[in-house]
């Protein structure tokens, strides 16, 4: 087994935390996650996230919804079953596409919105009935954690005090949490 | 610093407000038991939804027949309440999906009640088209299912197939976009929570979010492309449902000006719902620190702008109706024949319930007021129910042939559905009420810093330090 363990700082406030981000990752750590109650303006880019492209797929999936709704109404009208229905020319689908756009339109935004909110959900793990991923439940109430993976808990403990961590914890060693915790006064 | 906002904004979070606090006033009406007020409402709701649960049964049992329609006019209230239940419902859109493409910050303490609201009024919507048909068991014969009539479709020339793909895409993509929202609120109260069967069921509706910093950076994104999805959907529905009566040939619908008037229509009456609702939801749950006077005012402006769109489609049409030179637009609901008809009541109820009572909010004092502000509510959403009534009913009643003219009187089936919807909504707004987060946390913290009246305070003082 590696001596890798898993250390987290606590912050009661997001600017505290976007200091800490920003001088943790100057110093070369590698922080592994960040647990906040709400999107903190700016902390993707302090800790360097790539973009997400979630939106691009989204483009996608609604050209799967326009390309499905145009094929499904020229099978359909013109291909199967090209009769007159009041009138409305049926010889091609071209001719008849106005009443098409409607059927259109709104597939395409059903596709696009409904697969990406699965991709959204499948890419994040979430679903009915799985474990919380947050380590302490007061991350989704007013505390901000940050986590950092490391062989020398020691240093990172420090790193945590000196950005202003409230509270700092090793994972699994302490049967109760607040046995070992470091409470930092206010600076 | 970084929080800096101009002064001239009124802050949108009242008092000295923590994020703790914002958790704990989220979380209180949730963790608490009912009291006597809410059974009460509850009860009077729950009455007038098995009112209409009977009334329903008993249309599908008997027929069509036990409603007030004839055979000229064939739509009368199941439309009026399908209509006006949809458009009810585009507030909560608006408020969620076209506010937040235009950054506004106000949307956040209104919008998750805005959307709960579209959902349950969609909900009723719903209802109308099915149970307006004479054969509701066959209504799966308009999914274009494969089958063994040779594969019979649908035709899809219909605005009244266009609406069914409209509101069902309309409400299963608000149904999401909701649902996505409150993920990170339905974590909060699990977290919180100390019993174990509420644990239970709000980890399972929570799927296990932890607020990861990749997990927001998504989130963020995809509540901006599905407000940027929303935004023509919530117009492209009323659209489609305007074209029920925009693509006929009936004289006084066949109007191109229905699809952006019946849009704005939809938001004019979406928001009065929203005022009715939040009129009682700020006191009874005391969120005054949360939607504030200032949010009412917001509303009441919006409702003022749309509300004059509808006032200028009204003129429009009247203008049109006279200058097309078509004898027969003379019925047409604005026009003299309609002013002066034997619906006379009807077209005037619009105009004082629509375009007269609603002007009072240009005076500032009447838009700032709670008390004025929900009466008004009432009176627009009172004024477009007669606006789809008499857009068709008076249409229909006066057609092209004299010989086929004829008026229209609701029965007790016909006005037992209508009360029935409007029992279900109820009951659906107050359970949700009662179990869901009706403020969103993670955006009332984001932006308490800038917007909260205690930290701007805060900001003055500082700039006093250092002059």
């Amino acid at each position: 087994m590696t001596n890798t363990k898993i250390v987290y700082g606590l912050y009661g406030d997001d600017d505290d935390l976007l200091k800490a981000v920003k001088s943790i990752r100057k110093q070369g750590i590698t922080i592994d996650e960040v647990y906040t109650p709400f999107p903190v303006h700016g902390l993707d880019k302090a800790l360097g996230l790539k973009k997400t492209r979630i939106s691009d797929i989204a483009f996608f999936y609604g050209l799967f919804g326009t390309t499905l709704a145009s094929t499904m109404t020229w099978f359909i009208m013109n291909h199967d079953w090209a009769q007159d229905i009041g009138g409305k020319p049926s010889f091609s689908w071209g001719q008849n596409m106005p009443a098409f756009v409607p059927i259109m339109f709104e597939l395409t935004v059903f596709c696009a919105a409904h697969f990406m909110s699965w991709t959204y959900l499948f890419r994040n793990k979430l679903y009915p009935g799985a474990a919380p991923q947050n380590p302490d439940p007061r991350t989704t109430d007013d505390k901000f954690m940050i986590e950092i993976h490391t062989t020398d808990v020691e240093k990172i403990k420090n790193v945590f005090v000196e950005t202003g961590a409230e509270e700092v914890t090793l994972k699994g060693d302490y049967i109760q949490p607040n046995v070992n915790n470091l409470v930092q006064e206010e600076a | 610093m970084s929080h800096y906002e101009s002064q001239v904004r009124e802050p949108l979070i009242k008092g000295h407000k923590t994020y703790h606090d914002i958790s704990n006033d989220i979380a209180r009406p949730i963790e608490s038991k009912s009291g006597k007020l809410w059974w009460t409402a509850f009860g009077i709701a729950f009455v007038a939804f098995l009112v209409g649960v009977g009334c329903i049964a008993y249309t599908v049992g008997t027929g069509i027949g036990v409603w007030g329609l004839n055979r000229t006019i064939n739509w009368a209230w199941d439309i009026t309440n399908f209509v006006w239940w949809v458009g009810i419902g585009h507030a909560g859109t608006l408020i969620s999906a076209v506010l937040l493409l235009f950054r506004q910050k106000w949307r956040m303490s209104v919008n998750r009640s805005a959307e709960a609201m579209t959902i349950f009024a969609v909900v009723q919507a719903a209802l109308f088209p099915v149970i307006h048909m004479g054969r509701p068991w066959l209504m799966y014969w308009v999914f274009p299912i494969p089958n063994q009539f040779g594969s019979l479709w649908p035709n899809f020339n219909s605005p009244l197939l266009w609406d069914v793909f409209a509101i069902s895409t309309y409400f299963s993509v608000s149904v999401v976009f909701w649902y996505i929202g409150l993920i990170p609120d339905f974590a909060l109260i699990r977290d919180r929570a100390t019993k174990p069967f509420a644990k239970k069921v709000y980890g399972i509706l929570s799927f296990g979010w932890g607020g990861k910093a990749k997990h927001w950076q998504r989130f963020e994104e995809i509540s901006l492309v599905l407000a940027g999805l929303c935004t023509p959907l919530v117009f492209s529905v009323h659209t489609i449902v305007s074209f029920d009566f925009a693509t006929s040939v009936i004289k006084g619908w066949h109007s191109t000006v229905y699809p952006p008037y019946f849009v704005a229509g939809a938001i004019f009456s979406g928001f009065a719902m929203v005022q009715t609702l939040l009129g009682v939801l700020r006191k009874v749950f005391h969120y005054e620190a949360y939607i504030t006077r200032k949010h009412i005012e917001y509303m009441n402006i919006v409702i003022v702008v749309t509300g004059g769109m509808v006032a200028v489609a009204y003129l429009t049409e009247l203008w049109i109706a006279w200058y097309s030179g078509s004898r027969y637009e003379d019925f047409t609901y604005f026009s003299p024949g309609a002013a002066t008809g034997p619906y006379w009541w009807a077209f005037w109820a619009l105009i004082i319930c629509n375009v007269l009572i609603p002007g009072l909010l240009w005076f500032r004092p009447i838009r700032r007021n709670f008390f004025w502000t929900f009466i008004i509510s009432i009176v627009v959403n009172v004024g477009m129910w007669f606006e789809r009534f008499d857009i068709i009913v008076i249409n229909l009643s006066r057609d092209y042939l004299p010989s086929s003219w004829t008026m229209f009187m609701p029965t007790f089936v016909d006005v037992g559905i209508f009360v029935g919807t409007n029992g279900f909504f109820f009951v659906l707004y107050l359970l949700y009420a009662r179990t869901f987060p009706v403020l969103p946390q993670a955006e009332l913290k984001t932006i308490l810093k800038s917007s909260g009246e205690s930290y701007k305070k805060h900001h003055t003082e500082d700039e006093h330090h250092e002059h």
